[in-house]
């Protein structure tokens, strides 16, 4: 072929010359490009490969939180009272349903609104609106706390944009008979009321983060790898008994009814060990339905809602008189005729007792014996007293919205009324929690215990803030109220009971009120190894029966007699059935008081 | 066929009596079919990673790529002399065809480019890039070389005829590679100096005329884009973008074939078609995208040796623009993938995926291989 150079079918003259000047240019722009080429591949991938491999990182990876079960909420014998159940959020990207951020090649996409709407359970035209109205954002929630079986039916759509998220629901077995201690949640798992608010830190798992890989159209692509393990939260075992917790709570409600009252507690203690047994309210509501919950079923009334406590403050009266060993059980008072004159105030009993023993004082319930007690030891060692058994201070028990309730303040000048009433429970507040932290000191041999609403590994020693005389003397006279005074309702077959009733008037806008009562009992037994303290509050009872004696007292009998039984506690006296019957016909016990001017 | 057969062994003497090596006998350049074949191997490779595993692409794309490779073996037996001789005819015929398509063609995306035939369609605009080395160098090879200015004048009004009426369709980056590779045929037949010189003087009006009055809005866009990717990042910015992203998170060895992540994941827009060289950069690295300028190298190498050793200056002049027009494919998209040049829609030649470029690109090896194999038949004739 060598030989063949230049040949031409048409003999054309072909200079070689120019051809090879051609060559060189044609050569030299091969160089050219190629070497402009290489400059920016070089560029691209060794010198900014960093970057540019940093830019694509951040357009596919993403850090996304591992949900953290929230931690289980017990009882003491392990049963469930708030528990974390698996459930998913639908979620949307509005930009990318109505087609804003497409690429040039791609259509807006086409949105089955109908078939959204319809398996979101929410008006077609409403998720519609929704999606317009945020169409700059990149993430609205369309629908939270659905079942995983009814979100799989809105993915199974495949509308684009739309995608879902695990999230959990909590859920309370026991409904409205343990909310106001438990308390709830909010949709993110964060404690809003009762021990989910005040433990929350302890409850709240700690989210994991994991790094995922999503494409362009923000489809999970791949988990890569987890950056921390998802901590779930701890559980939280309560010091309740959810048998007693019910019982507690279907009696105190039938009670609540009955006497038509506006709202009852029942706080129950374990003496031994301070721990709370049982704390309801009435009226309650269902976490588990929060849609329609009034306002005033929210409250946890027994401890946050203080009242005057009246006559069950009585045997701690009697206790500062005993201690100041100028009174014996048997010292005779004289309360005739029924009535005193304080200043310009009267103190009344129900009826004249005559000249009775300190022991009846207490059984009658006469405010003119506790009010001779009090102008006699002064205002002081009665306040004293009450700090000691932890009135006026927070109980310690760490459930939210505890209040602490009042005493008066220490002065030099005390008028005589103001000193007698605060023998009878006028004039100081208290929460029904500290009520029941009152009578579980008295029960407890005169130790105090902190209260608390978590199971206790260890018993704190507490500390002995009354003689044990002095709280056998008075366990002893609080036992006769319960056997022959104002609280013979109270009285549980096989099981000796000590306490004290209360009926207080209510204060309004004008002063007391003539006609409504905050009707209470508190007390503990069985007598000899006290096991249980009970208080019982009713508030607001109306109607011809709202003594305590009437209206808390059989509240106290059932309850603490069934959890007795329940708790296989040793019964500590003979069932006299046939007194039982008796009983409950004449209801001599009475306690009421009149503070005219003063305070009216 | 026989008598191609005998006058060959007649000349070659040596080795009469002996079966002709099969690869002569069908004008097959082993060379560049071993180039090719390589290429190809190695494009349904990354093909299958650009389209995501879609076999069902891959084989398509294979069965292409042997239909194109009996259309290359096919043209090669035509001789240099027929496709001179043919070309007023396929000149004609060509433009006919695109008059055709602005009347009655089909459209996609605000341009008519198609010729439907029932349901077989194709892109005249295609059969342009083969047409119009073929007709030009016919057309400049029969002149007195180098070529005077009435010839040149004359050359440029047939290149300029197909190169409006494809920009008219529009498809600006089709025209202006159908007349650069007509072009190349001047530029390689001589042109003197100063022909060349104020070609470019002339050129500046030109590009004022062509930007004001010719260039439509969206390519205009393309080059302003080009100019600032990041003014749009979310629009026609995205794409050098993510091809830059794709291309720079590759490094020297690449993530690995299949763990390209800007392809996989979506970002990276025409993975599959116009940019695919970056899937391959990001998968297989700097290395990768060596290897295969490599082969492109050694095949426009081939072509360039054809074309100085064609015989006659129609076959010069042809393998010289075929060559040429095939490494400026070349360079025009890995410019446009890596952000030299603004987006035209110019595929990887033979990587890319679509069956009529791919035909086109081998008819022309086919050209290449004529050219080369049948000189000693040309020498008698």
């Amino acid at each position: 072929m060598k030989n063949n150079k230049n040949t031409d079918v048409r003999k054309k003259k072909t200079g070689m010359a120019p051809y090879m000047g051609r060559l060189y240019l044609i050569f030299a722009v091969f160089a050219f490009a190629v070497s402009i080429i290489g400059w920016k591949l070089s560029d691209l991938q060794v010198v900014n490969n960093e970057r540019l491999q940093g830019e694509g990182d951040k357009r596919q990876v993403r850090y996304e939180t591992v949900a953290a079960h929230r931690g289980i909420i017990l009882d003491r014998n392990g049963r469930p009272l708030a528990v974390s159940t698996p459930m998913m959020a639908i979620w949307a990207n509005p930009k990318e349903m109505l087609g804003k951020n497409l690429k040039p090649d791609e259509d807006v996409p086409v949105i089955d609104w109908h078939g959204l709407g319809r398996q979101l359970g929410i008006k077609p035209e409403d998720v519609r609106q929704k999606v317009h109205s945020y169409s700059s954002k990149g993430f609205i929630y369309l629908r939270r706390q659905m079942t995983p079986a009814k979100a799989a039916a809105v993915l199974d759509l495949d509308v684009p944009g739309v995608y879902s998220r695990e999230e959990s629901k909590r859920y309370y077995p026991a409904g409205e008979v343990t909310t106001h201690l438990v308390g709830f949640t909010n949709l993110d798992e964060k404690g809003q009321e009762g021990l989910e608010l005040a433990y929350d830190e302890w409850l709240d798992g700690k989210e994991g983060e994991r790094r995922i890989i999503k494409d362009r159209r923000n489809r999970l692509v791949k988990e890569a790898e987890t950056i921390s393990g998802a901590e779930p939260g701890k559980e939280l075992m309560l010091s309740i008994d959810l048998r007693l917790q019910y019982l507690a709570y279907r009696e105190l409600k039938q009670a609540v009814q009955q006497h038509g009252a506006r709202s009852g507690s029942l706080v129950m203690v374990d003496v031994k060990t301070g721990e709370i047994l049982a704390l309801v309210n009435s009226p309650s509501f269902n976490p588990n339905n929060r849609k329609s919950i009034k306002p005033e079923t929210l409250r946890n009334r027994a401890v946050t809602d203080i009242f005057e406590p009246g006559s069950v403050i009585k045997p701690f009266t009697i206790a500062a008189a005993l201690e100041s060993g100028r009174y014996t059980p048997g010292t005779v008072i004289e309360t005739s005729p029924g009535v005193m004159r304080v200043g310009r105030n009267y103190v009344r009993d129900v009826r004249n007792y005559g000249r009775i023993d300190l022991t009846t004082v207490l059984t009658k319930s006469s405010n003119v014996g506790v009010s001779r007690i009090a102008l006699d030891l002064g205002p002081g060692s009665l306040l004293e007293m009450f700090e000691r058994i932890g009135l006026g201070a927070t109980t310690g028990s760490g459930i939210p919205g505890e209040q602490t309730g009042g005493l008066p303040l220490m002065r030099e000048r005390w008028s005589k009324i103001e000193t007698a009433t605060l023998a009878f429970g006028y004039g100081l507040s208290v929460t029904p929690l500290q009520l029941a932290q009152a009578y579980t000191v008295l029960a407890a041999d005169g130790i105090y215990r902190p209260l608390t609403p978590l199971k206790r590994d260890v018993v704190p020693q507490g500390v002995r803030v009354m003689s044990s005389s002095v709280v056998d003397q008075v366990t002893e006279m609080t036992t006769r109220v319960v056997t022959q005074g104002t609280g013979r309702r109270a009285k549980i077959p096989s099981y000796s009971v000590a306490g004290k009733t209360g009926t207080v008037k209510k204060v309004g806008q004008q002063g007391y009120l003539d006609n409504r009562y905050v009707a209470s009992f508190a007390g503990f037994a069985p007598v000899k190894d006290p096991r249980i303290v009970t208080v019982v509050i009713l508030d607001d009872v109306g109607g011809k029966n709202y003594y305590g004696g009437v209206v808390a007292a059989p509240v106290f009998s059932k309850v603490t007699g069934g959890a007795l039984r329940i708790l296989g506690v040793k019964p500590d006296e003979v069932a006299q059935g046939s007194q039982r019957n008796i009983v409950a016909k004449n209801i001599v016990a009475k306690n009421n008081v009149t503070v005219p001017n003063g305070k009216g | 066929m026989s008598q191609h057969d005998f006058l060959r062994q007649a000349e070659s003497g040596h080795n009469l009596g002996q079966q002709t090596p099969l690869l002569t006998r069908w004008h097959i350049d082993p060379w560049l079919i071993s180039l090719l074949l390589l290429l190809t191997g190695c494009g349904l490779f990354v093909l299958y990673s650009a389209s995501d595993r879609n076999l069902s692409m891959v084989i398509r794309q294979a069965v292409y790529l042997g239909i194109s490779f009996v259309v290359m073996i096919g043209i090669a037996q035509l001789s240099p002399r027929f496709l001179s001789r043919c070309s007023p005819w396929l000149y004609a015929a060509g433009v006919l065809m695109l008059v055709a398509v602005l009347v009655v063609g089909d459209g996609a995306k605000g341009a008519q480019r198609w010729l439907a035939f029932g349901s077989f369609r194709f892109q005249p605009s295609e059969v342009l890039k083969l047409v119009m080395p073929v007709v030009i160098s016919a057309w400049v090879s029969r002149q007195v070389l180098p070529p005077g200015v009435k010839a040149v004048v004359v050359t440029l009004i047939l290149i300029a005829m197909p190169v409006a009426l494809i920009a008219k369709q529009p498809d600006l980056g089709t025209s202006l590679l159908v007349g650069a590779s007509g072009v190349f045929v001047l530029l390689l037949a001589g042109l003197r100096k100063r022909v060349i010189f104020s070609a470019a003087l002339a050129a500046i009006p030109a590009l004022w005329v062509l930007w004001n009055y010719l260039m439509k809005a969206y390519q205009k866009q393309r080059v302003l884009t080009f100019l600032n990717p990041e003014s749009d990042p979310w629009g026609s910015g995205w794409n050098i973008i993510q091809s830059k992203i794709a291309i720079g998170s590759g490094g020297v060895y690449g993530k690995g074939w299949l763990l390209g992540t800007q392809s996989h994941l979506d970002f990276l827009p025409e993975s599959h078609t116009d940019f695919i060289l970056a899937v391959l950069a990001e998968e297989f690295g700097l290395a990768g995208v060596l290897v295969l300028l490599t082969i492109y190298a050694f095949i426009i190498g081939r072509g360039v040796f054809i074309a100085m050793n064609a015989q006659t200056v129609f076959g010069r002049l042809l393998a010289g623009s075929i060559t040429l027009t095939f490494f400026v494919y070349l360079f025009v998209n890995i410019g446009m993938v890596s952000g030299i040049l603004p987006v035209v829609g110019v595929p990887l030649p033979l990587v890319s995926r679509g069956g009529t470029s791919l035909v086109t690109l081998m008819a022309g090896f086919g050209m290449l291989m004529s050219v080369h194999t049948h000189r000693n038949l040309l020498a008698r004739g």
